[in-house]
């Protein structure tokens, strides 16, 4: 079975994956139905379909990332795409070539599709100046982790068979994560409530102000972020931020902020999520993140799956076969 | 845009507009070698190189107090050549140019550097140099005997003088030589990783944020050291508005502080980072400030509690800003654009008057440096910039005279041109 488009569905209205704050709901759904599709394809004996042969992706990795780009390249490989990897650490002023020749020179080779994940907000924007092929984002700075909303957002709707009018918390450092900032915006679009909680120096000032007034609600206290709440959405702590001026211990922290084991026996039908990885013990506690209501390797197989789905619907291409 | 010596010239048809009055007298200006030997109704023609200033007005040049120009050391930027070819498209005789250079304008070499290199241009540069030696932030700089080389003013500008032990000192120290220290006013404890206002649009965009708190509390720490030690503080380019809310008050309270504000920050929000998709060209220091604090400029503007305007002229080259927008430094150009868009938020708004903007261009910053006023006056030095307030055009890449490129305002309506300048017998055509 291949993915099939719908006579009324014209695909994207974007040529690029920057970022998830101007998609809209017939976009995002159609990722996700398109996801749901792929997600077959992965459980076959051959996991291998030729949508994208002949097509060239190369992943620019200026960040380090273990999971994010192994679920992309095993995306890209899945759909038979050919794919190189490009690995580099720290900005281009630190590594004596710039983002801009980088970019350049690989798409002198001639490629098609760039993924990309780098430090700076807005990398991928400055990419689409450079070169004329596809780019998507795979996490920029503190901006949009798009990648990381859709597989939230399908793991979701897969338990619920929805995300409109669904209650989420996404709870933690939300000053410095992209993966927040996408699901923010994604999930509102969808109609999903959100609120945000954490402690106050880890939530930006302004941070009521970026989707319009009074849509996301913001809490302090973790109970309050977990009543009624159908999906709490834990986000990483970077221990090297701990004993800062941010937050004082990560043992506070998860005193304060962690989802412990009796937050789920009391609240019944919580689920819990974390894009990964975890640190056992500060954001989850780690009976919670082995429990049978964590989704956390649900994420992660979704992952594959909708970036498949990105993939092949930015790619342009029409389905034949 | 044409440069010659030119030392006879008749300008004809113009009106000579007195900032300090306010008047506007219509008169032709006759200068030979240089020096203005008769001012007048219909001047004889016969035999002179005229040019005809018609609907336009003539003043004192135009002086822009906050530059950098790069030289020493960082001439693949900038140089002052090619910096004062800026100034003078831009309207402007006369620039300060700030000391973070290579070497810093910390030794009195530099500082004679800079003013012999100028001579043979049509601009006249003033050197500022540096608070601390090495721009450190650690020990005074030989102040006196920098002045005595011809600084007319120390600051650190690119950095703040962030240890108050020392700007006390260096307050007390310059007072004895009656030469402001000029501040650029941040706490870098609250801002020092940040690339742009920290508000909405950073918290939409990711970015690490500089609050305007961070401007707003070294401001109050430079008026209270200002109050206590009786030395001149000069707040650089002010961008907030509480921070001109500060300012309007300790004037009140008779310290001495006076302030600046760039063009940029009058013009121009932080939503244009966003909407340029993260274009380098909106990163400066300070960083563009929303709405709210363009209405407190202006409010400061209007009832004098900043004295003027200048340009923070800050050229990079195009490799330096081509990149990631936190890789990319911090500043833009200034000359060339600062007269359309004083024209274009201050005058057709109605928040200064033509009179009152050029004030604040060519008067306020020689009083707040002690530098002679120029006169329109027989035997007199011919000093002069022909402008207009009304001509509505919009700046494109040609008109870029900076050896760097780094604007935003390409493609932006422009209102008011600098059509000419005349000064050490050069004469500046930018018709």
């Amino acid at each position: 079975m291949e993915p099939t488009t719908d006579q009324n569905q014209t695909g994207l209205d974007h040529r690029h994956l920057l970022g998830l704050s101007d998609f809209s709901a017939r976009e995002i759904h159609l990722i996700l139905e398109t996801a749901r599709r792929f997600r077959d394809v992965l459980d076959r004996p051959i996991r291998r379909v030729p949508t994208l042969r002949g097509i060239t992706v190369v992943n620019l990795f200026f960040e380090s990332s273990t999971r994010t780009r192994i679920s992309f390249e095993l995306a890209e490989k899945r759909l038979s795409a050919d794919t190189v990897n490009f690995s580099a650490s720290g900005s281009s002023v630190s590594k004596g070539e710039s983002l801009k020749d980088t970019a350049q020179n690989i798409e002198a080779m001639k490629i098609d599709m760039v993924v990309v994940r780098h430090e700076s907000p807005g990398a991928p924007h400055f990419l689409t100046q450079c070169v004329d092929a596809v780019v998507i984002n795979a996490g920029d700075g503190a901006h949009e982790h798009p990648t990381q909303a859709l597989l939230d957002m399908l793991t979701i709707s897969d338990r619920f068979g929805k995300l409109n009018g669904l209650n989420i918390s996404i709870i933690g450092d939300i000053l410095h994560s992209r993966v927040a900032r996408s699901n923010i915006h994604g999930l509102l679009t969808m109609g999903a409530n959100v609120t945000i909680c954490g402690p106050k120096p880890l939530l930006p000032v302004h941070l009521d102000k970026i989707t319009g007034a009074g849509k996301l609600r913001i809490t302090n206290r973790l109970d309050e972020a977990l009543e009624g709440c159908d999906v709490a959405m834990a986000l990483r702590i970077q221990m090297e931020r701990q004993g800062k001026s941010l937050f004082p211990s990560t043992r506070e922290y998860h005193e304060q902020f962690g989802i412990q084991m009796h937050h789920l026996q009391h609240h019944k039908d919580l689920v819990v999520m974390h894009p990964g990885p975890v640190n056992r013990g500060v954001e989850l506690a780690s009976e919670v993140v082995d429990h049978e209501r964590a989704l956390i390797l649900n994420q992660v197989t979704n992952g594959v799956a909708v970036r498949m789905s990105v993939l092949y619907l930015l790619s342009g291409q029409t389905v034949t076969e | 845009m044409t440069q010659e010596l030119t030392p006879n010239l008749l300008i004809v048809g113009g009106t000579i507009l007195n900032p300090q009055t306010g008047s506007a007298t219509p008169a032709d200006i006759c200068i030979e070698n240089g020096t203005i030997t008769e001012i007048g109704a219909k001047l004889d023609r016969k035999g002179k190189a005229i040019y005809d200033a018609t609907d336009k007005f003539i003043s004192i040049g135009w002086m822009d107090m906050h530059v950098h120009f790069r030289e020493p050391g960082y001439e693949h930027k900038e140089t002052i050549v090619t910096g004062s070819r800026a100034a003078a498209f831009g309207g402007f005789t006369a620039v300060a140019c700030m000391p973070n250079t290579n070497p810093p304008i910390h030794t009195r070499d530099v500082v004679e550097f800079i003013i012999e290199r100028a001579e043979k241009t049509p601009v006249d540069v003033y050197p500022i140099a540096c608070v601390s030696k090495n721009r450190a932030g650690e020990s005074l700089a030989e102040m006196a005997d920098l002045a005595a080389g011809g600084a007319v003013a120390f600051s650190d500008d690119g950095s703040p003088v962030q240890n108050s032990g020392l700007m006390r000192h260096a307050l007390e120290y310059s007072s004895m030589l009656n030469i402001p220290i000029i501040n650029h006013e941040e706490d870098l404890s609250l801002g020092t990783k940040g690339h742009m206002h920290e508000g909405e649009v950073s918290t939409r965009l990711g970015l690490p944020g500089i609050s305007g708190l961070s401007e707003e509390i070294m401001i109050a720490r430079d008026i209270l050291l200002a109050e206590y030690t009786g030395g001149h503080v000069h707040v650089a380019h002010i961008s907030t508005a509480k921070g001109v809310d500060q300012v309007r008050e300790a004037k009140k309270r008779g310290i001495n502080i006076t302030t600046e504000v760039c063009p940029h920050h009058f013009a121009i929000t932080d939503a244009l980072v966003e909407s340029s998709g993260y274009h380098t060209n909106t990163k400066m220091h300070p960083p563009l400030r929303p709405q709210s604090d363009i209405d407190g400029i202006k409010r400061g503007l209007a009832d004098g509690t900043i004295d003027a305007i200048c340009t923070d002229h800050a050229p990079h080259a195009s490799f330096e800003k081509e990149v990631e927008y936190i890789a990319a430094p911090f500043g833009i150009l200034g000359l060339e654009t600062a007269w359309g868009l004083t024209g274009r938020e201050l005058v057709s708004e109605g928040v200064l008057s033509v009179s009152e903007a050029v004030y604040k261009l060519s008067i306020a910053p020689r009083e707040i440096l002690h530098l002679a006023v120029p006169e329109i006056k027989v035997g007199q030095k011919a000093n002069l910039t022909v402008f207009d307030a009304t001509t509505e055009w919009v700046f494109s890449a040609n008109d870029i005279k900076s050896k760097s490129t780094n604007t935003p305002f390409v493609g932006s309506k422009m209102v008011g041109k600098a059509w000419a300048i005349y000064n050490k017998g050069f004469f500046v055509n930018n018709g």
